[in-house]
């Protein structure tokens, strides 16, 4: 599976994005986040970016006000995924211009998308921002 | 209120409106929040479409980031789904993969929504519903949509393609059969050299080969390949997990790719992939020499970096490497000490399995204490994960490294006093369980539990009872070996014990009754006549009775008990102590707890009469009264020095049936017989509580002595016992002898300055692999009694799952039988080449028949592209084969011949139709 769910969490632990490629319910899901941002945001910025937790790994990382945590099995490679979250969050930049924590709130559904582009069944298929952008820009173009 | 009316869609709210609303609201968000659902639910019944998805829309956000349930909504995605507008198309989808799943009642309706979108030719409603498919796709849709994805799969639109290689995944996932369907055209995107399809074909096989590596032997020349020639970090990295998990599958495999995988390591720059290569290489290419130094190289770069992320997965590479190559960890020890102290706990956690890595018989002790002194100033979180290492490295296969226990046991000791220790539980087993296998070691034992015994600031500390309950324990049980069990008598019925749980207090009161007998014993049976008895000398007259019993707990008493001589005076004040503790428990609220006290104090009133008269007077006068007391103290110390001792699993097994006994008679009228009576449960072995089991044991035994007045006779019953079934019992060991020229356990001249531990430890750790004993290593290890079976822990025979095998199955069909075309592959005996031709045929037809169906009617054009396919494969195997020979020439004909010989057995082992695997080293060489 690779990946297995990408977070995107404010400092004060709201979610601001919750993708998960496997099925959970809102219980499952309204514990593991909890859990997750309660371990991770106690990290300071001297510590390491990877967190194991239950049987899989958490590779995070700070961006301004904002947490990417991505989920994965413990053999991904996790500075690939430290590299994934930066080429998110530079693609997210280049569609929004200097993107922040609002961008996201308000255009979640592009956010997905962008995701939906970049990870399809937990393992990522594109990494080039050009390619990631250009539908989107299509649809806005069009609507 | 049936539908909204046309006010409420022209002035509904977007979903701007609601982030913007849930910002400012000055209601609370829950009311907020609720007040939004029910406008969504009414909008949502609206004839409007673009009502509609305003409304699933704004749900999706609800339920995506505030956790509430959209299942309500299910059937109105699907009817948003149905609109043509490509914009509703997209929220519609949006929701379904985020909300459906496997039972979701509506999820079959969307079949028909899927295919028509699969077959459209707007390019992005292909790939919404290739999206959507590959969330929730399950074993109905998978089988019906197999051949929409099969189609899609040589798409010419590359955009479409790479996410159908995407979907295969979840589609072979669900419905194996599909491999036999698709699977032909999955490896030919493996030869396209578009990086986008090339990443998500990768990305598919890598997690394929993950569960089940040796279908995917065969492929191994295009990964070969795709490694040599990729650009693409990413994929590079894909095929490096890819070739970890085939290369120990197939040596030759890993002779040709540890080179390229070492000139990558060599030249590239991103971390990321340095970082694959390394751990690929020691994980699956260790017997490397050359390549697994020049990774150890690269992880010691990572472990002196300055960003912790590089350190802790530096620290991680070392610990895989670790289990097959320990000098790399000693060679690096300097760094993985030093972040012992690292601010970052999951670095200082890696670092403490390292640490561990490197125990060896001649260093634990040395390494124990520099940590248990780091445990002593870490936080509480970090120290118990120390302790906990330290125990179960140290009680690893029955104290395998363990060389002086007494050592050991007074390191219990010590961590038990650590202020954060938490792994109570762990301790106690361990100190019960030493005390049951190592007889030299009791003595110290004892010592340990009355120091723990007698400080009443430990009842305090909650996560101290378990610990406190195996010194009482122990402390009852080999009473014999105390120096003062009248000190020891104070300790267990102290005032504080009222802070135990129940269940504790349970076994101290036992403790104390085996302990009071003790006494008793020693002061009335053999040495009554004298008033000043020492227990030393009566521990000779217990010994009398032992050597009998075969219990053979011989000691070097002179040494053992010297002081606390045991007078009558100090008898009586035992009974006053005794009775003056135990009788506010008799209305104790815990049955467990009573019956104990009852118990004491009943045999107490027993004694006190006789105790007291015979103290009272001049030993002539209570000679015929003694007699009595006499008896039963002897009878109940009988029962009490009985050794325990640990009982194999397999004991009962052991048991042979005797004639004419049937097992699986119905006992169904014992039942009634016995319906009343409450039977012991003493078919339990466990260790954490062995008291109970020897209460049982020791009253039934009272019992008989008893019912037939002798005192002794239990005793011979036992040995009669143990001399017919002598299978059943361990082995006494009476030949051993404790000897006592050990050093005391916390030598001073050890214990130097812990000022530098750390520079400490990386002085002991050197002598880790030097294989000199240490000096007070130099006497014989005690006999740590075991058990051959139940010692072992039973290993799993792995089954692989039966879907992976499907699965499997189906790949090898499929790649063994394409293989069939080729004329090469006639070298694999007759019998199995027809089978395959047959599966071939099959397969083809299936291939074709399914084409039909599909439409796209070149299937005579694609058979000639299998054809060219390969016979590009043959070529590139003959230039394999080419470079192999001139491999073989290089090395020694003798070194390559076995182990060819010995991967091909290997290789067929496991496979359920060996011929198949003889055609593999075609595709390597």
């Amino acid at each position: 599976m690779g990946i297995r769910f990408i977070l995107m969490v404010n400092k004060q632990g709201q979610t601001r994005l919750a993708q998960y490629y496997e099925w959970l319910t809102l219980e499952e899901r309204r514990a593991l986040e909890g859990e997750i941002v309660r371990k991770c945001l106690a990290r300071n910025e001297q510590q390491c970016s990877f967190v194991e937790h239950r049987n899989y790994k958490i590779v995070y990382r700070r961006y301004a006000s904002l947490f990417f945590l991505v989920g994965v099995d413990n053999d991904e490679n996790e500075l690939a995924i430290l590299e994934f979250i930066h080429l998110l969050v530079e693609t997210m930049d280049r569609h929004f211009g200097n993107v922040c924590e609002l961008d996201i709130m308000f255009h979640l559904e592009k956010a997905h998308f962008m995701l939906e582009e970049m990870v399809m069944n937990g393992s990522i298929v594109e990494t080039s921002k050009a390619n990631i952008l250009s539908p989107i820009q299509l649809m806005d173009k069009a609507s | 209120m049936s539908g909204p009316s046309l006010m409420d869609s022209l002035f509904q709210r977007t979903l701007e409106d609601l982030i913007k609303g849930l910002r400012q609201q000055l209601i609370g968000e829950q009311a907020f929040i609720s007040k939004a659902l029910e406008e969504i639910r009414k909008e949502i019944k609206s004839t409007d479409l673009s009502t509609k998805s305003t409304a699933l829309l704004k749900l999706c956000y609800l339920s995506n980031l505030h956790f509430h349930d959209m299942s309500f909504a299910a059937f109105h995605a699907l009817e948003v789904l149905s609109s043509p507008r490509f914009s509703h198309k997209k929220i519609a989808y949006h929701a379904i993969s985020l909300s459906f799943h496997d039972s979701t009642p509506v999820l079959l309706l969307i079949t028909n929504h899927l295919r028509k979108d699969l077959t459209s030719t707007n390019e992005f409603e292909v790939s919404l519903s290739l999206q959507c498919l590959s969330r929730i796709a399950n074993v109905d849709l998978a089988r019906d949509l197999t051949p929409e994805v099969f189609t899609l799969l040589s798409s010419n639109k590359l955009y479409v393609r790479k996410r159908a290689v995407a979907v295969v995944l979840r589609v072979f996932e669900k419905y194996p059969d599909s491999v036999r369907v698709c699977f032909k055209r999955l490896v030919e995107n493996l030869e396209n050299y578009d990086p986008q399809i090339l990443s998500a074909v990768v990305g598919v096989f890598s997690e394929l080969a993950c569960k089940d590596p040796r279908s995917y032997l065969p492929l191994a020349p295009e990964f070969y390949k795709i490694l040599v020639d990729s650009k693409s970090n990413w994929i590079s990295i894909k095929v490096l997990k890819i070739f970890a998990k085939l290369a120990p599958l197939e040596p030759r495999l890993a002779n040709r790719v540890v080179e390229p995988i070492c000139y990558l390591m060599r030249k590239t720059g991103a971390k990321s992939l340095l970082f694959e290569c390394v751990r690929t290489v020691v994980t699956s290419f260790s017997e490397y020499e050359s390549a697994v130094r020049l990774a150890v190289g690269k992880i010691r770069e990572f472990m002196v970096d300055e960003d912790p992320n590089l350190k802790y997965l530096g620290l991680h590479a070392l610990s895989i490497v670790a289990s097959k190559h320990l000098w790399v960890v000693s060679e690096n020890k300097e760094v993985v000490i030093k972040s012992l102290s690292d601010p970052d706990p999951n670095i200082k956690i890696e670092s403490l399995r390292l640490v561990m890595a490197m125990v060896s018989e001649h260093n634990v002790a040395e390494i124990s204490k520099v940590l248990v002194n780091y445990a002593l100033k870490s936080d509480p979180l970090f120290c118990n994960e120390i302790l906990g290492s330290i125990l179960s490295t140290c009680s690893r296969n029955v104290y395998e490294i363990i060389v002086d226990f007494d050592w050991y046991v007074s390191l219990l000791g010590e961590m038990s006093r650590i202020p954060h220790c938490q792994m109570g539980e762990e301790i106690e087993n361990q100190l019960v369980d030493i005390g049951l296998r190592v007889k030299d070691v009791r003595l110290e034992l004892v010592r340990v539990a009355r120091d723990l015994l007698i400080d009443p600031a430990l009842l305090g500390n909650s996560f101290l009872h378990r610990v406190l309950s195996a010194a009482a324990w122990v402390s009852g049980e080999y009473v014999e070996f105390s120096r003062n069990p009248l000190e020891l008598m104070e300790a267990l019925l102290q005032p504080r014990t009222s802070l135990l749980p129940p269940s504790i207090m349970a076994i101290y009161i036992q403790s104390a009754f085996k302990v009071l007998v003790f006494c008793l014993h020693t002061c009335f049976v053999r040495g009554g006549s004298t008033a000043g008895v020492s227990a030393s000398a009566s521990y000779e007259s217990f010994d009398d009775l032992s050597v009998e019993n075969g219990a053979g707990s011989t000691v070097a008493h002179g040494q053992t008990c010297t002081s606390a001589p045991i007078t009558n005076e100090s008898i009586v004040n035992l009974l006053k102590l005794v009775e003056l503790a135990l009788s506010p428990l008799l209305g104790s609220h815990d049955v467990e707890v009573q019956e104990r006290a009852r118990n004491l104090l009943g045999f107490v009133d027993l004694i006190k009469l006789e105790a007291l008269n015979s103290s009272g007077q001049e030993e002539n006068d209570s000679e015929q009264k003694g007699v009595e007391a006499t008896k039963i103290i002897r009878m109940v110390h009988d029962a009490f020095s009985k050794e325990l001792g640990p009982v194999s699993l397999s004991a009962q097994g052991k048991v042979p049936v005797p004639d004419g006994l049937t097992l699986n008679e119905n006992l169904g009228d014992l039942e009634t017989i016995c319906s009343d009576i409450e039977l012991p449960s003493s078919n339990t072995f466990s260790f954490g509580y062995p008291s109970e089991e020897k209460d049982v044991s020791s009253f039934s035994n009272l019992q008989i002595k008893e019912d037939s007045g002798q005192s002794n006779e239990s005793t011979s019953l036992l040995v009669e016992h143990r001399k017919r079934h002598g299978l059943y019992y361990l082995p006494s060991g009476k030949s051993e002898v404790i000897s006592n020229d050990y050093p005391p356990a916390n030598d001073p001249a050890l214990q130097g300055d812990n000022n530098d531990t750390a520079s400490d430890l990386v002085k002991l750790t050197a002598e880790s692999l030097v294989p000199k004993r240490k000096p007070n290593h130099s006497k014989p290890r005690p006999v740590v009694v075991k058990l051959d079976e139940a010692d072992e822990k039973p290993v799993a025979v792995k089954h692989p799952e039966s879907r992976d095998d499907s699965l499997s199955g189906a790949v090898l069909d499929i790649l063994f039988g394409s293989e069939d075309i080729l004329p090469t592959s006639s070298r694999s005996n007759l019998p199995s080449s027809n089978r395959k031709g047959k599966e071939k045929q099959h397969m083809i037809t299936q291939v074709e028949s399914k084409e039909n169906v599909v439409g796209d009617g070149n299937s005579s054009s694609r058979r000639r592209k299998d054809h060219s396919h390969g016979k590009e494969r043959r070529h590139r195997k003959k230039n394999a084969e080419e470079r192999n020979e001139t491999d073989r020439k290089e090395k020694e004909s003798s070194s390559n011949h076995p182990r060819r010989q010995k991967s091909r057995q290997r290789a067929e082992e496991p496979l359920k139709v060996p011929p198949q695997t003889s055609v593999i080293p075609d595709f390597l060489l």
